[in-house]
């Protein structure tokens, strides 16, 4: 192989610094600011900040509605994850079987992906909407139960997984179609002639050879699931009913721009980061080592 | 050499440039530019940039650019985001609940100040009561009314025929909107009885309003930042178990928040709806039965009956702009004000006109004679008894503690708490919202 020398020794650096003032401007900045916003008690316009140390940390802390955004948080997460990932395993495996019209699968499997979590959340209003939805509709013909999420916590719980995990199914697809390819036939084949049947194969060999994929999808997932599933659930469900879809993003969100609680915000945005710094750690430390890469 | 056809496609360009560079509008003379952010949707925008060109075309010196900033909260939050990088609108809409944050963010020009210092004569006696009383510090007005309404009561006269009830009288108690649920579902006119949109707003902050209770302490916070809640006493834990049973039965039928339950109304699920009185423009449009509108009901002795109070918005003034252009600031706010636009825009939009020479003129050209149900906000606003418990409500972080009401209340509804545990909890978290806008307002 080979390798590639820079005779100069500062060309390296100023090809990276790109790359480095965006993650400085957008990434590490923020973080740095909300730090420190951590600390303050700031007035709605911003005119005045006092340090109050730790209290905004200590508040969050005694607070029984933190904890329950916490907990509907790693809820929220697992349900993601495991959903958006099963289901795209399975129908992966479904999209790399020899049928006709393969391409167009693929590509219709890739498209709710290309849909904004917002655009996403509107879609599901229209089809679960206990009010206005064609779902309970239909379902009000044939039973008496009802489907209403505006005042049921873990129907709407529920409801903005599913949605969450929809709009990403596509991402994770993408990712498990081009792995199962990579899978030599020749494998396979042989694991066949061994008498091995389809569900056997699947989980001797196409499982664990997929596993660098899986690893890393349900890191994202979960990422994903933590940081960026605000848009469904201010379109769906708000954080209601109660608190019962009030995640930790959604909450800061809530206590930072409605509320106008800076301090609160940043404080929780601090413990947001580093839960999730936290839990890729524990992912990378323990998960890996289960993972076969090739 | 390029090909003919790469040569036609340039040619196509160039002959497009050339038609956008004509079709580009002049230059405009040097006109002084007033910034307008808001939060108005749909039929409301386009009433409010009708209103916004009315002025520009009224004079020649100012041009007024209205921008749709998003939700209430995210225009606030825009304006504040400006402020603090010294870009601020000359105006901004704020919802009422906004408004102690605004009189004490230090960020703003009080409307009678700067009417004061452009010496533009303001008839403020002439604006209705309890609409300039919501706005007001140590009686003068601190931002402009835009668009003011109150919750009213909205029946379905088609339902109430069906059932054998008088299409033409509303129910005015509490008891008769049971009484008349339960015929109205027993006669399968419809579904439900009753439902109601902003929960916080028509249900708590008005029913307390409205039966002269007091909402929280100090004058309902009008004298202070140490404000409590008091919705956890005797009427408030009333009227939240009282909804909570009529549940059982869709007696009473919770729809959400915001404006979430109203097409239960429109699709005639529920027979009766308890709003907005802005949303009486709406309807006209859109409802296809025949629909009236009543005062809020009411629940009787022991209880005296005062005035609902208001919701909606106001326009305030961002300080810091140089006098020349605040003078265009107070001409639109001043034209704003005028019975000609008050009572346009009340045709136009439902929102009610809010200075009294309006209402009169209203009165006289028939218009509420056409129009009765356009009428009812207007009586419950000024015919009833105003009270220190229906001035209105002024609390900081306002919008966080109706969110924590609102919260509980789906709690108590859906069974998960009592109604008094429910407001008891809504009522702790509330003070400590409270607590902390002091803290953080300290002068």
């Amino acid at each position: 192989m080979q390798r590639t020398v820079f005779r100069n020794r500062w060309l390296p650096y100023l090809l990276v610094l790109p790359q480095m003032a965006v993650t400085v401007v957008f990434f590490f900045w923020p973080a740095f600011k909300s730090l420190q916003l951590s600390l303050y008690r700031v007035s709605p316009f911003g005119d005045t900040m006092t340090f109050v140390g730790l209290e905004n940390f200590e508040k969050l802390l005694a607070d029984p509605a933190y904890y329950r955004s916490v907990v509907n948080s790693f809820v929220f997460a697992g349900g993601v994850t495991v959903l958006a990932v099963s289901s795209a395993l399975l129908m992966s495996a479904l999209a790399t079987q020899k049928i006709r019209g393969l391409t167009l699968y693929r590509t219709l499997l890739l498209w709710p992906y290309g849909i904004a979590p917002a655009v996403a959340g509107i879609i599901f209003l229209f089809i679960f909407h206990p009010t206005y939805g064609i779902l309970p509709y239909f379902l009000s013909f044939v039973t008496s139960y009802e489907f209403n999420w505006l005042l049921k916590g873990w129907v709407a719980m529920t409801l903005v997984i599913v949605a969450t995990a929809w709009t990403h199914l596509g991402y994770n697809i993408a990712f498990y179609v081009a792995g199962l390819l990579a899978i030599p036939g020749s494998v396979l084949e042989a694991a066949d002639v061994d008498g091995a049947g389809p569900l056997r194969r699947f989980a001797s060999i196409v499982f664990p050879l997929v596993s660098p994929i899986t690893f890393y999808l349900v890191t994202l997932n979960m990422v994903f699931a933590f940081f960026e599933s605000f848009g469904v659930i201010d379109a769906v469900t708000k954080g209601g009913p109660g608190d019962a879809t009030t995640i930790m993003v959604f909450k800061l969100y809530k206590d930072g721009f409605i509320g106008l609680n800076l301090g609160s915000s940043g404080a929780q945005s601090t413990i947001l980061m580093a839960l999730v710094i936290g839990l890729t750690m524990l992912q990378f430390r323990y998960a890996e080592k289960k993972v076969t890469y090739r | 050499m390029p090909s003919p056809m790469t040569r036609l496609r340039s040619a196509a360009w160039a002959g497009a440039l050339l038609v956008v560079l004509a079709l580009a509008p002049a230059p405009a003379l040097a006109k002084t530019e007033i910034q307008f952010w808001h939060a108005m949707t749909g039929q409301l925008n386009d009433a409010t940039n009708e209103l916004v060109k009315q002025f520009n075309d009224s004079q020649s010196e100012y041009e007024v650019k209205p921008l749709r900033k998003g939700t209430y909260p995210e225009t606030l939050t825009a304006a504040i985001a400006a402020y603090r990088q010294h870009q601020a609108p000359h105006i901004v809409q704020v919802f009422e609940v906004g408004t102690q944050t605004m009189l004490l963010s230090g960020a703003v020009y009080p409307v009678y100040q700067l009417m004061k210092d452009q010496e533009i004569a303001v008839e403020w006696k002439d604006f209705i009561a309890p609409v300039v009383g919501y706005y007001s510090k140590d009686g003068n007005l601190y931002s402009m009314p835009f668009n003011s309404s109150t919750p009213i009561l909205y029946y379905n006269k088609d339902a109430f025929q069906k059932a054998g009830l008088d299409p033409s009288k509303p129910p005015q108690t509490w008891k008769q909107v049971e009484e008349y649920s339960k015929k109205l579902i027993a006669s399968g006119a419809s579904k439900c009885g009753f439902t109601t949109g902003w929960p916080s707003w028509t249900m708590v902050e008005n029913m307390h309003a409205w039966h002269d209770q007091p909402f929280a302490t100090r004058h309902n916070g009008f004298d202070g930042l140490d404000a409590q809640l008091l919705i956890n006493k005797e009427f408030g834990v009333m009227h939240l178990t009282k909804l909570t049973e009529w549940q059982k039965g869709n007696i009473y039928s919770y729809g959400g928040r915001q404006g979430t339950a109203d097409p239960k109304f429109v699709n005639g699920e529920c027979a009766m709806h308890i709003q907005s009185s802005a949303l009486i423009g709406g309807f006209t449009r859109s409802v296809k039965f025949a629909w009236g509108t009543g005062q809020l009901p009411f629940w009787g002795p022991p209880y005296t009956k005062a005035t609902s109070i208001i919701g909606g918005a106001t326009l305030w003034v961002m300080k810091g702009k140089p006098a020349s252009e605040n003078r265009g600031t107070a001409k639109f706010l001043k034209f704003l004000s005028e019975p000609p636009q008050q009572m346009w825009w009340h045709v136009t939009t439902g929102y009610l006109a809010i200075s009294n020479t309006a209402v009169k003129n209203l009165e006289a050209g028939y218009h509420f004679k056409k129009f009765p149900d356009q009428y009812t906000a207007f009586a419950q606003l000024t015919k009833g008894k105003a009270t220190a418990n229906s001035q209105g409500i002024r609390l900081g972080n306002f919008v966080q503690i109706r969110d924590v009401i609102e919260g509980e209340m789906e709690n108590i509804f859906a069974g998960k708490k009592t109604p008094k545990h429910g407001l008891d909890e809504a009522v702790a978290k509330s003070n400590e919202i409270l607590k902390e806008f002091a803290a953080a307002n300290k002068q």
